[in-house]
């Protein structure tokens, strides 16, 4: 029913395209990250909490149709339906029976509660698409509540100092994540133009995050000590400098590995991630009661041999054109 | 060990040196007089020899773990670190416990010779009752690669600022070896320092010379030298006694026997500074030789004569034991002269010259053709300057020639570790050969910025040609411009050539594949050097 081609992840009996990174005419998209939605489709099929997003970053004029969790759409006799995914607001995993074979397209996706997007969903399938971003036993993640706490404790300590707090987070996903989770009792939160322009895409459906825009017109010196999100390319502009005095800190899965603690040359790593760590995955696989399982982005190699030897299962690597792990596109 | 943690943390965290020294100086306040002890031994590369070896440390952490081995080593390979990979991949601690510092080496000594099934169960427990913090510092012990962004001039510095002492003082009591089980506080640094006979100087160590060479003033305030490509050692002969110590603060006494007689020979109370080179009949041999020599347990007689040594001395900084450093260079300088003219070290000590320049202008000829005299540039020293104590501006400066360099192709990328983990940071270049072919001849993997780095990694993304496990052949499309320090002809290598310290200059996105240079380039470098 489905096969990887060099456009994406195709099903010939419903003629239609899962993240498709080559324009196509039908395109089913599991979330709005910049790897995942890809400009040039004549139609898209997401979550309708993605379609503020998708708007914004591929055309207002973009041609999409947006469902609910559950509902089901059928496509040439192929039963779709989006479940979450728990990675991002509106994220999903896709899944498609036709004729009684089940596969589930989970995008990506972690099975932990951020507070902010739909929790995950297990879904019962044949065949389970799964990403590997974090697929090595050495990625083990504290509870978000734990992180949550830290930031907020490392916020206040920095407020004491009189210094700002610069939490660098994508603009789509971790900002969003963050904001909802900042005690605001400690202080005054304001917002890089990326991470603004996602709120007021989400504002539009009835979400309400912390946090003033920063523009050309404010000024800087009202900015102290308050608590500044921006995306990571931030990290090292100007723009960043003008905040100073502060203490930046990168809020991603990678920053579990030193090194990448270090090439980011950031005062802090949080190790918050919008991806499932190791133990998270293998849970996340056996849950489906799949007997095949297809590894995309990350540690394809390492993580199809470990289903096959550990689990049993049959695992095959899916060659993905576009990844960068989280550093994922800002708008 | 909490404490020496946070100290890490402390350290890590920052990249002030203010910050540092006082993280150190919070340390010393906090911590025991005996963990203090054991921690600058650390903090200054006096590091505890390895108890276990690597492979029995991974099996046992892939065994408590419950991974494969090969699952160990991918998840190795993307850290890029043995004793963060093991802290990472090890269960949570069942309980916490503080170990004293000086009790962990301690302990660790001992293990050395303990039988296996005893080294297990001592490191089984310490893994045991350890944080991820604590386990991740405990590794870097038992793996014997313990470092910390740290330099000795640090520590000095702030042991300087708690004991309350000159920080000259401090660097002399800590040079050599020293056992932290038999010193105390006390007697490393209240004793008197000349007490300690085998014990060098702190080196005294320049600066690349940055700025315009007319910026040093009037030619005639400066020693100009020749920079030799040797080994920078100091040589001691004090109480019938004589050592040679490295830069690195090794004793290299036993690999020098040609030095040995210089005991009997030299007046007691001398310590020359001075770069040891392979020389023979009246001529510097390549840098190379005396890699392979050094390298050798035990060194023949046939290495002897093949490849002798000699000392190049330029600085005399003890005579008739007095601790001379505070005079002008002028006036050592002369003492030196005096010294080998009056003694027979003919064949083993070589004064080094003072080159005759007029004009800067001169220097600067000099240092551009400085490869055809068998140096790496000058050394300009401010005729008044007295020995100082580490790396220091101002007095004394080196300007070393400019590098040789070659444009070659990227032909294959691979996934850096550690820092880089996940990019594309290791490069194998290549240069034509007569028949249209491209001929790998270095590999390097330092040079660009990260937002270059970034970019030549989405490059190799999306021009891969074939996977080899972490190594991509990419499309030959990009050329760079590569520098090294030295080229020799070695069979080893399919390009007949090996490069030593290659590194990327710059990106040479002005240029075609086609136009990255040949196989006759790089000979052409081969005979300029060999001259
Ligand atoms: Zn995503
Ligand atoms: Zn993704």
């Amino acid at each position: 029913m489905i096969s990887f081609t060099d456009k994406g992840i195709y099903c010939e009996q419903g003629d239609f395209y899962i993240d498709p990174w080559k324009p196509v005419d039908r395109a089913l998209i599991t979330h709005a990250h910049s790897d995942h939605a890809r400009p040039g489709n004549q139609y898209y099929l997401s979550h309708h909490l993605s379609i503020p997003i998708l708007k914004i970053r591929l055309g207002a004029d973009i041609n999409v149709q947006g469902c609910e969790y559950g509902e089901t759409t059928t496509i040439n006799g192929v039963a779709i339906a989006f479940f979450p995914a728990g990675h991002i607001i509106g994220s999903a995993q896709i899944r498609l029976v036709y004729k009684g074979e089940t596969w589930v397209i989970s995008g990506d996706y972690k099975t932990t509660d951020d507070l902010v997007s739909m929790p995950y969903e297990p879904v019962k399938c044949d065949h389970f698409v799964t990403e590997s971003t974090f697929g090595l036993p050495i990625y083990n993640f504290d509870p978000v509540e734990t992180i949550y706490a830290d930031i907020n404790h490392w916020w206040a300590e920095n407020t004491a100092a009189g210094v700002n707090t610069v939490l660098l987070g994508y603009a789509l996903g971790k900002s969003q994540a963050i904001l909802n989770a900042l005690d605001t009792s400690i202080g005054k939160v304001w917002l890089h133009g990326a991470v603004a322009n996602v709120n007021d895409a989400f504002r539009t459906v009835g979400y309400n995050f912390p946090g003033e825009r920063i523009t050309v017109e404010t000024d800087r010196k009202q900015i102290t000590p308050a608590l500044i999100i921006a995306p990571p390319s931030a990290l090292g502009t100007p723009w960043l400098k003008k905040l100073t005095p502060y203490k930046v800190a990168m809020c991603s899965g990678w920053m579990a590995l030193r090194g990448a603690r270090r090439r980011y040359g950031v005062d802090r790593g949080f190790v918050l991630s919008d991806h499932c760590d190791w133990s998270q995955l293998n849970d996340a696989i056996i849950a489906t009661g799949a007997e095949n399982i297809y590894v995309t982005h990350g540690y394809e190699t390492p993580f199809v041999r470990w289903i096959k030897e550990h689990h049993g299962l049959n695992g095959y690597e899916v060659k993905t054109l576009f990844h960068d792990g989280e550093i994922e596109g800002d708008l | 060990m909490k404490l020496f943690t946070q100290l890490f943390y402390d350290i890590d965290q920052t990249t002030k040196t203010n910050a540092k020294v006082a993280a150190l100086r919070k340390y010393f306040q906090q911590a025991s007089s005996k963990d203090i002890l054991y921690a600058i031994a650390l903090l200054t590369g006096n590091k505890p020899k390895r108890p276990v070896k690597t492979s029995e440390l991974k099996a046992w952490a892939a065994e408590l773990a419950g991974v494969p081995s090969w699952l160990f080593d991918d998840s190795y390979y993307v850290v890029g670190d043995l004793a963060e990979t093991i802290a990472l991949l090890l269960p949570p601690a069942t309980s916490t416990k503080d170990y004293a510092l000086h009790a962990i080496i301690l302990e660790l000594g001992k293990l050395y010779a303990a039988p296996e099934e005893q080294k297990k169960e001592v490191i089984l427990s310490y893994w045991h009752s350890m944080n991820q913090t604590e386990l991740f510092i405990f590794n870097k012990l038992i793996t014997g690669n313990f470092r910390i962004g740290l330099s000795k001039q640090l520590v000095v510095k702030a042991l300087a600022q708690y004991l309350e002492k000159e920080e000259t003082a401090i660097a002399h009591q800590l040079m050599g070896k020293w056992d932290p089980k038999k010193e105390t506080i006390d007697s490393l640094f209240t004793q008197d320092v000349t007490t300690k006979f085998y014990q060098p100087y702190p080196f005294y160590l320049a600066y690349p010379l940055e700025a315009e060479i007319q910026t040093l003033g009037d030619i005639n305030d400066w020693i100009i030298e020749p920079k030799l490509d040797g080994i920078r050692g100091q040589l001691i002969v004090r109480d019938n006694s004589l050592f040679v110590w490295s830069r690195g603060e090794d004793l290299l006494t036993d690999k020098f026997p040609e030095f040995e007689s210089l005991q009997k020979i030299l007046p007691q109370g001398s310590v020359i500074d001075g770069e040891i080179i392979p020389f023979k009949e009246g001529m510097f041999l390549d840098f190379n030789a005396m890699q392979t020599r050094i390298g050798r347990k035990n060194i023949s007689k046939k290495n002897l004569t093949e490849v002798p040594l000699i000392m190049v001395c330029y600085d005399l900084l003890e005579w008739q034991g007095e601790d001379i450093r505070n005079r002008p260079i002028t006036e050592r300088r002369n003492l030196l002269i005096s010294l080998l003219e009056t003694h027979d070290v003919k064949d083993k000590l070589l004064l080094s010259k003072a080159l005759p320049f007029e004009n800067w202008e001169q220097v600067s000829e000099f240092r551009n053709n400085a490869r055809e005299q068998m140096c790496e540039g000058v050394m300009l020293k401010r005729k008044d300057s007295p020995y100082e104590t580490g790396r220091r501006r101002g007095n004394w400066w080196k300007w070393k020639t400019v590098p040789m360099t070659i444009d070659g192709v990227l032909i294959y990328a691979q996934s850096g570790s550690g820092r880089r983990a996940n990019l594309f940071t290791d490069y194998t270049f290549a240069v034509w050969d007569g028949e249209g072919k491209l001929l790998p001849f270095a590999k390097a993997y330092s040079g660009l910025t990260d937002k270059e780095i970034f970019a030549v990694d989405n490059w190799v993304k999306r021009n891969t040609i074939e996977k080899f496990g972490p190594v991509r052949s990419v499309t030959p499309y990009q050329v760079f411009e590569i520098a090294f320090e030295g080229i020799a002809e070695s069979p080893r290598h399919k390009s007949g050539i090996a490069l030593r310290f290659p590194r990327i200059l710059r990106w040479r996105k002005d240029k075609k594949a086609s136009e990255a240079n040949t196989i006759d380039d790089l000979k052409d470098w081969l005979k300029i050097n060999k001259q």
